[in-house]
């Protein structure tokens, strides 16, 4: 289970956590909505323990990663697998290195066995004879998915996903999205998705969390968001350029300017 | 004179930063020195980098010193020869590559050649996440990352400032010989008779602390990159321009101390 309790994090003067509470069942396939911009990658970062909160907390499985070592954290990342927004593989290493990365670091398993997983992983995300050929020989979509492949290779119990179909064409990421919905299945793992684009999360989420000025302001089923009567997630799902989110912004009072400027013209 | 609030706001914002330039490049010495150690240790990629530093640097080292040598057994000889004391011009090479040319121009060279390229190369794994990916999967990046490439300089600057000396030595004899017509046998003579081991001695000590210099600004500025490829490119100039500065600096330094310590 992830528990964040009272999360706050500032950049400068701008304040992108303010205290952020959520709980993240196991097993279960939460997903993270909200503008670019407004923190969500930031959140997960915390969930891994790449980014120091200001203050809060964030607790996985009882234990607190912003108050541990180093070690007893990277004991912690090894039960997590992490999707990235560019893939994130790493240049100088083939293919099946990078899938295979984990186990070569953290076990002993032999060389043979290494590669036996890392079909078997790259086969569940449909790719196959790829092992040696390197990042930069690769698409978009199947950098993502050698990325995903990357992710589940250590039979990890949470798998974070940043923007999973972004970059991607619009089949790639349905493809995408059903792998990601089938693997946690599959996998039996706890899934945390952020993204801004709604029918990725229609599609992956049994919980989605809607993330606003730093907070979370509306919780519930892919059902009970669609039918939210929260403005500003209405003003989100149906991807409208006026509404309480943008008033906030400013924009509105911008375009009423022009428009008045425009009437006295 | 006036001194204006902005100025004054300016130089303070100029300290602050340097002071943090500082501090975060102590914590990253810090952090480096307490893994070189550590397990696991990288064979493989340490000799990786020993090859990319070392091996592939030869070329551009054996053509820039066998120049300097040259140069300066030319250079010296339009003064030696009013003196007739062109035999000198022997001792005069083998002193200046041995304990000054041979150590900060092999620096220079690995520090534009492979400090950039090092920088480069961790500036783009910064910018791709791949450095978060790394640590997302548990993984050190100093150890992973930093480690291999310390040591690779640590070995291979020495074993080039030596081969540097030697292709130098070579150069001011390819002059002496056929140009200034000194003998070979006096030619070696006069090369080895003031050359002793503390000199050899003093170049490599300047060059294993050039060597830390290079590995630490280079990994420094590349994990530090900020930015797109506008920030890379940036971290790579900033990589090369403040490390050839610190290698004048520190053999300005280490010139003095050795000198002052009697081995000068």
């Amino acid at each position: 289970m992830i528990e964040i309790i009272n999360l706050c994090k500032s950049f400068g003067n701008k304040k992108v956590l303010d205290n952020l509470n959520l709980t993240i069942h196991s097993g279960e396939k939460t997903v993270i909505i909200g503008r670019s911009g407004c923190g969500k990658s930031v959140l997960l970062k915390h969930i891994i323990g790449l980014i120091n909160p200001d203050s809060g907390q964030v607790i996985i499985d009882g234990v607190d990663i912003t108050h541990v070592r180093i070690r007893q954290l990277n004991e912690i990342r090894k039960q997590f697998g992490m999707l990235f927004q560019g893939a994130a593989l790493f240049d100088s290493l083939s293919v099946g290195e990078n899938v295979g990365f984990m186990l070569l670091e953290h076990t002993d398993v032999s060389k043979d066995v290494i590669r036996e997983r890392v079909r078997k992983c790259l086969a569940l995300v449909g790719l196959k004879d790829v092992e040696n050929l390197k990042p930069a020989e690769l698409s978009g979509g199947m950098k993502k998915r050698v990325g995903l492949a990357r992710a589940i290779c250590f039979r990890p119990k949470i798998v974070l996903y940043d923007e999973p179909t972004t970059g991607v064409d619009p089949i790639m990421g349905d493809i995408i999205n059903d792998l990601i919905r089938e693997l946690s299945d599959k996998l039996e793992v706890t899934s945390v998705a952020v993204t801004h684009d709604m029918k990725s999360a229609y599609k992956i989420a049994d919980k989605i969390a809607m993330l606003y000025e730093g907070k979370i302001i509306a919780l519930g089923t892919p059902d009970e968001i669609k039918n939210s009567d929260n403005p500003i997630v209405k003003q989100f799902i149906s991807a409208d350029a006026i509404g309480p989110m943008t008033d906030a912004a400013g924009i509105k009072e911008l375009m009423d300017k022009k428009w008045r400027e425009d009437a006295r013209r | 004179m006036v001194i204006s609030k902005d100025s004054v706001e300016r130089l303070g914002s100029r300290t602050i930063n340097l002071i943090r330039y500082m501090g975060s490049v102590s914590i990253l010495v810090s952090d480096t020195f307490i893994r070189l150690f550590q397990r696991p240790f990288r064979l493989r990629h340490i000799v990786k980098q020993m090859s990319r530093i070392g091996v592939e640097s030869l070329p551009i080292v054996s053509l820039i010193s066998l120049f300097t040598g040259m140069v300066l057994a030319l250079q010296s000889a339009y003064q030696m020869q009013k003196i007739s004391a062109e035999m000198y011009i022997a001792s005069l090479v083998a002193l200046s590559m041995t304990r000054e040319l041979g150590p900060v121009l092999t620096a220079l060279i690995v520090a534009g050649r492979c400090g950039a390229s090092i920088t480069a190369e961790l500036g783009t794994m910064k910018v791709t996440e791949q450095i978060d990916a790394l640590e997302t999967m548990a993984t050190n990046p100093t150890n992973y990352l930093i480690v291999p490439r310390f040591w690779a300089l640590f070995f291979m600057l020495p074993i080039l400032t030596l081969y540097a000396d030697i292709i130098g030595i070579i150069g001011g004899y390819t002059i002496g010989r056929y140009k200034l017509n000194i003998t070979h046998h006096m030619y070696h003579r006069m090369t080895f008779e003031p050359l002793s081991i503390k000199d050899i001695f003093n170049g490599l000590i300047k060059s294993i602390t050039f060597a830390i210099i290079i590995c630490i600004i280079a990994c420094f500025e590349g994990i530090n990159t900020k930015g797109g490829a506008e920030g890379v490119g940036l971290a790579t100039t900033s990589s090369v321009v403040r490390s050839f500065i610190l290698i004048i600096a520190a053999d300005c330094l280490l010139t003095a101390l050795l000198y002052f310590m009697g081995s000068g």
